[in-house]
């Protein structure tokens, strides 16, 4: 897998822990939602851990451990499946303050849409980083210089500057 | 200083027809253009699959089809300036072969364009302020409008600042460029629907409330295709400031609810239908009330300096009727004809709303060759303030035409093959392009329009028959809205043969209704019998003032499917 930060191929410092695996002391890894409630209960408020959950979840099933995530991670099971979108804005506008990922084979002209959803971090497999360079990335993410829309992060809305400009 | 001198001092040659970009949104079409340049080079390249490659060709208007590549340039609402007209004209002779092809949705199509050429035609449209952005694609599609929006007499508001305000707020949108399925919306801002709304994904309907407030009736859930449904209200009356956020709710629980697990079952119609609107609207109204709408804030200014472009042009004062055109009429019975059909009322006085035919008889309905673009432009620019209107009958309309001027206009439009007096009437078909051009088609479709036309050749006798909506598609998607043809034709292929399904009773209009099937399929050689016995049988029924569909609702679907048996006693073979 390759990870995708700020227009860059970065080291993953998470670890996705496999199901029958015991949860760590220490270090940063990644829980299905299954294993979310037991995690929450268990592991001291000083573990660093994280989630990774389908993109028909609903939000109110992560309302209760939103302050302990430090990481979602939404599955893409296909690139033109835009329902993460969706429920990436609904985790934004529930609070969550820590890294939002999108996993799955999204590709790079998705970038900008992701980033406007909310989502910090984008998770590919190595097949689909070898055709998408880094290059390619980050021209996806400098395609555009403003939206039309409000609210939506990334790019400063167009509807903004043209106030802006009528009162300056 | 108004919005409107401000925009004239700003731009002092601009014709006051349509929206015109500002630095913002030349910007946003030209990163997109550049765009997909680079993702034309990354397909080439390998670098993205065509399957990865799809998704991003159709949100730029561009299809594969059976012989070659489409591309669907978007006409917003279907307003555009001469200007652009003459550079589809010149489109049409550089990339393509000379023609293009309007359709029902107010866009215009070429049929033979290269992969590597678009990038430099969608380079071209630019240059004139116009894009091919989600003319396809699972999207929010180019939103329509009622083609005679700001002069209509019926009017409450001119539909075209919405449909303006909604396609900024659609284009690519973030969370919205991924949907179960297409997205299509249209506006309506007049007492009649011109702009089938109720068979929209979603439909806008202008109102005004008891305190003379306007708002918008929003209908959900239209839509024709393999299972048509008139649309359903969702929100009886959502203030202009609330519209943005009303939307974005609707879409929001379509993007996560709407269905993936079939193509076929992925509109949001197919939602309503299996949830029930009770359902959807508490979803929408919970949604609506748990966003944070101060990213929606209503922005009187945007609207108002959105609005200001589609201010009135600068009419004069006239008397109401036309002592020129009163004459002309008498002297010349084919612009006397002309002007009976094609020519409306207009909201000012001595001014008239002609719609320019492109259903000449055996033509292929809504083509136009680039020389008959070219025409249409500088008729414009002669008659009509510089703007022309694409319905979504696939026909042209010129909307501000002095009543004094319309002999000399028709006489142009005469000599260009563009006076065909046939708006509206049987010959006046809806169709798509069928078997001859689309890889979804099974049966052809134009030429079936061409036959009916023929068959019908004869102007006066389509004018006795009077209003008449004949819709053809060549397959169950249903792109030439035969359910809502008081006569629909469906072509489908039955053991490799094409075979035509007649539906009866369709309607567009605010009284929608799905067409009814008449009986078993049809072949190709027969439909024009059969519209015909159809016809005649409909002309031996009808009291005063009855249009064919009045007719077939008052005596009921059985008599017309009875009157077909007895013909097909006669040898028919229906």
């Amino acid at each position: 897998m390759a990870l995708i930060s700020d227009g860059r191929f970065i080291e993953d410092a998470w670890r996705r822990l496999a199901d029958e695996e015991a949860l760590p002391k220490t270090g940063k890894f990644i829980v299905s939602l299954p294993r979310l409630e037991h995690a929450v209960e268990v592991l001291g408020p000083t573990a660093t851990f994280g989630v990774i959950v389908p993109n028909t979840t609903e939000p109110s099933a992560l309302i209760a451990a939103l302050p302990r995530l430090d990481l979602i991670s939404i599955t893409f099971p296909a690139f033109a499946d835009g329902r993460g979108f969706s429920l990436a804005r609904l985790l934004r506008r529930a609070e969550f303050k820590g890294e939002l990922r999108a996993s799955g084979r999204l590709v790079a002209d998705q970038y900008p849409h992701a980033i406007g959803c909310g989502f910090d971090t984008i998770e590919i497999p190595d097949d689909l980083a070898d055709r998408q360079d880094e290059e390619q990335w980050r021209a996806a993410l400098n395609a555009y210089s403003m939206s039309y829309q409000r609210g939506y992060a990334g790019r400063g809305s167009i509807l903004d500057a043209r106030r802006k400009a009528v009162r300056s | 200083m108004t919005a409107v001198d401000l925009r004239v001092a700003q731009r002092p040659n601009a014709p006051m027809t349509t929206y015109r970009y500002d630095e913002y949104d030349a910007a946003f079409v030209s990163e997109r253009v550049a765009e997909f340049r680079e993702q034309v080079r990354r397909r080439l390249s390998g670098a993205l699959t065509e399957e990865e490659f799809r998704p991003f060709r159709l949100m730029n208007g561009l299809y594969l089809q059976l012989h070659a590549y489409m591309l669907r340039v978007a006409i917003p609402y279907g307003t555009l300036t001469a200007r652009q007209m003459r550079r589809l004209a010149d489109i049409a002779d550089k990339w393509d072969k000379g023609y293009g092809h309007f359709t029902t949705r107010q866009n215009l199509q070429y049929n033979w364009p290269k992969l590597v050429d678009t990038p430099d035609i969608l380079e071209s449209l630019a240059e004139v302020e116009m894009h091919a952005i989600q003319t396809s694609g699972n999207c929010i599609r180019n939103v329509t409008a009622d083609h005679f929006a700001g002069v209509a007499p019926d009017e409450i508001e001119d539909p075209r600042p919405t449909a303006e305000f909604l396609r900024q707020w659609s284009s690519l949108h973030s969370e919205f460029s991924f949907l179960p399925r297409k997205f299509k919306i249209a506006v309506t801002g007049a007492e009649h629907d011109r702009a089938a709304i109720l068979v929209h994904d979603i439909g806008l309907r202008i109102v005004k409330n008891d305190t003379g407030e306007i708002g918008y009736q929003v209908v959900v859930g239209g839509g024709l295709g393999r299972s048509p449904f008139i649309g359903k209200v969702v929100g009886d009356f959502v203030p202009r400031e609330d519209l943005l956020a009303f939307l974005e709710a609707i879409l929001r629980v379509y993007n996560r609810f709407g269905r993936r697990d079939n193509k076929y079952k992925a509109r949001v119609k197919i939602l309503v239908h299996e949830k029930g609107i009770d359902e959807i609207r508490a979803a929408v109204e919970a949604e609506f009330a748990a966003m944070d709408r101060s990213a929606f804030t209503h922005d009187p200014e945007e609207f108002e300096r959105i609005a200001a472009f589609f201010a009135p042009p600068p009419y004069e004062s006239l008397p109401a009727t036309s002592a020129l055109l009163r004459a002309a009429k008498l002297e010349t019975p084919a612009f006397a004809n002309f002007v009976d059909v094609n020519v409306g009322a207009h909201k000012i006085p001595g001014y008239a709303v002609v719609t320019v035919s492109l259903k000449p008889i055996g033509g292929v309905p809504g083509d136009a060759t680039s020389d008959q673009m070219r025409v249409l432009a500088d008729a414009s620019e002669r008659f009509g303030f510089g703007e022309l209107r694409v319905s979504h009958e696939q026909n042209i309309i010129l909307p501000h035409v002095k009543q004094d001027d319309l002999f000399a206009l028709w006489t142009m439009l005469d000599a260009a093959g563009l006076a065909t007096a046939n708006a509206g009437l049987v010959s006046d078909i809806i169709s798509c392009p069928g078997l001859d051009y689309c890889s979804l088609a099974t049966a052809r479709s134009i030429p079936i329009a061409q036959a009916i036309s023929k068959r019908f050749s004869d102007m006066s006798r389509q004018r006795r028959i009077g209003k008449l909506g004949v819709k053809i598609s060549g397959c169950i998607n249903a792109c030439g809205h035969h359910h809502v043809g008081a006569i629909g034709i469906l072509g489908l292929e039955k053991k490799g043969q094409e075979s035509y399904q007649i539906t009866l009773g369709g309607d567009p209009t605010f009284s929608a209704s799905i067409g009814e099937i008449l009986g078993p399929g049809v072949t190709a050689e027969q439909v024009p019998d059969v519209v015909e016995h159809l016809v005649d049988y409909y002309l031996a029924e009808r009291e005063e003032g009855e249009a064919f569909i009045d007719t077939w609702r008052r005596i009921g679907h059985a008599r017309f499917k009875d009157v077909l048996r007895r013909e097909g006693e006669d040898g028919a073979d229906i």
